[in-house]
């Protein structure tokens, strides 16, 4: 059973995490259609659809269940088969993000519910609500909602600290996946490594652009 | 050169430990760690207390007895080199050293820096090994291995089974050594054949005995005095989702 194996529990940690990813990938691109004024037709195309966006959600909330339970799973036994630490040690390899993937896991899991509640369900703002406000073309104004919301400091700052959790998240987990699904070897595991730090900076700039551009002024409705 | 020493000292399994002091005095540049400490015992019996246990036996990097964290590092501060194999010359006059057990829950200590390493060897009784008749020696060449597929075997074969992968892991996971085991038999013809039930069963003989998952930090690699590869936990990656693809038991 591949749940209740080391490997197995690895391997469903790396292939939900790379869907994970994957989905990360689609949703900056779909996000950058802000830059180009785009974001409101871009929305209004993907809820034309309402039952695809829930099989999708649904498929989402079982993907990150899974990734959640185990990924608890797996920190709860790995601290318990090291009771004792050393007086001294000295890292040679393990790095910050390496060390704390359950708590940037876990900060990125509770900023996920809040983003849900303030973009998706829009109920922590209801006055800006893109579900009731709607464009000059009729469409739910999402894009009048995303400035709006970034120009308070700490709405901006809440997603910026979210971004950076998520990278730090991806910077040690995009390379792990590879190697815990056996895609790697003696030659291409440092080029894995490096590629996955530098996904993880560019996903760290797609995503942190929106809010921090936003909230310094430089894009303005 | 004289040196400040902090030594774990623990008397039994179910005792508390903790860091003690001593002066290593008049230490020559030549000696080998170990010898060092042999020093600093025999003055320590000298004045009648009870000298520092430590594990070690050859003494020449390969037998894997040696096991001792310095400074934080397993085996100490020179990359690819067992204790015994630590020259004091890469410490200087008035360097202070920590010396520590390895930790892991799977490895407890006997006492002061010896630990009980049996968990590896049971992880070895539980898929190991190759299942052969015994007979007459078989003839040297009957069996084609291809120069690559030998050399990686002898590459993972190198590991000595000192467990400084597991001191070295924030998990404790024993992957490296595993891997080490996996890899070394699924290279060869003869292994191949049982390596889908191999890699199961140990794996989870792995977790039975206590050690955690690996989440791939590679201190195990850079710690290693025999620079074992993570790429094999790689390969033991590639053979575990092989054995889920073939239904054999
Ligand atoms: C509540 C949210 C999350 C929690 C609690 C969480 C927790 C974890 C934990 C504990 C690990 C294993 C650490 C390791 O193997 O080094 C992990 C790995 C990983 N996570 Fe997450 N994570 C979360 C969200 C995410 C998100 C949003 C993504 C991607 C967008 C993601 C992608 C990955 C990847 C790619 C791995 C590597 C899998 C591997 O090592 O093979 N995680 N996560
Ligand atoms: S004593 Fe044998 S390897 Fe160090």
């Amino acid at each position: 059973m591949l749940i209740k194996n080391t490997v197995g529990k690895k391997i469903i940690m790396a292939i939900t995490g790379q869907m994970l990813v994957l989905f990360i990938v689609i949703h900056m691109i779909g996000n950058s259609a802000i830059y180009v004024g785009g974001l409101n037709a871009y929305a209004d195309r993907v809820h034309a659809l309402p039952l695809l966006v829930w099989i999708f959600r649904l498929v989402m909330l079982m993907i990150f269940s899974l990734h959640i339970m185990i990924g608890i799973e797996l920190y709860l036994e790995n601290r318990k088969a090291k009771p004792e630490g050393y007086a001294v040690k000295q890292d040679l390899r393990a790095t910050f993000a390496s060390k704390n993937m359950l708590w940037t896991g876990l900060l990125t899991g509770a900023f996920l519910v809040y983003h849900l509640l303030h973009f998706t369900f829009q109920v922590i703002n209801p006055e800006i609500a893109a579900l009731r406000i709607h464009d000059a073309a009729g469409r739910p104004d999402v894009s009048g909602m995303v400035l709006q919301s970034f120009q308070n400091p700490a709405v901006s700052s809440v997603y910026i600290f979210a971004v950076i959790m998520l990278s730090l998240h991806l910077s040690h987990g995009i390379q792990s996946s590879f190697q815990t699904l056996g895609i790697s070897n003696e030659r291409t595991l440092p080029g894995i490594i490096k590629t996955g730090s530098v996904a993880a900076l560019v996903l760290f700039l797609g995503y942190v652009s929106i809010p921090l551009l936003i909230f310094i002024g430089v894009m303005k409705g | 050169m004289n040196l400040t020493l902090y030594i774990w000292r623990q008397k039994g399994p179910d005792k508390k430990g903790g860091l003690q002091q001593f002066k290593a005095e008049n230490i020559s540049p030549e000696m080998s760690f170990l010898e060092m400490l042999d020093v600093v015992n025999e003055q320590l019996i000298k004045i009648g207390q009870e000298p520092i246990a430590f594990d070690h036996d050859c003494r020449e990097g390969i037998c894997g007895m040696c096991s001792q964290v310095i400074n934080g590092v397993p085996h100490g501060p020179q990359e690819r080199t067992t204790v015994c194999q630590l020259h004091m010359r890469h410490f200087k006059h008035g360097d202070s050293i920590y010396i520590e057990p390895w930790r892991a829950r799977a490895f407890p200590v006997i006492k002061d820096l010896i630990v009980d390493r049996s968990a590896l060897d049971r992880i070895i009784q539980a898929g190991g090994y190759i299942s052969v008749h015994t007979g007459g020696v078989p003839d040297a060449n009957a069996v084609l291995i291809s120069k690559k597929s030998a050399d990686t075997a002898m590459d993972a074969s190198e590991c000595i089974g000192c467990g400084a992968c597991v001191a070295a892991c924030p998990n404790g996971s024993a992957m490296l050594f595993t891997a080490a085991k996996i890899t070394h038999l699924a290279m060869l013809p003869q292994g191949k054949i049982e390596a889908a039930r191999r890699v199961c069963v140990m794996t989870e003989a792995m977790m039975r005995e206590g050690f955690g998952n690996c989440t791939n930090h590679y201190e195990c690699q850079a710690a290693c005095p025999k620079d074992i590869r993570v790429s094999f936990i790689a390969r033991l990656n590639r053979e575990f989702i092989k054995a889920q693809l073939k239904d054999t038991g």
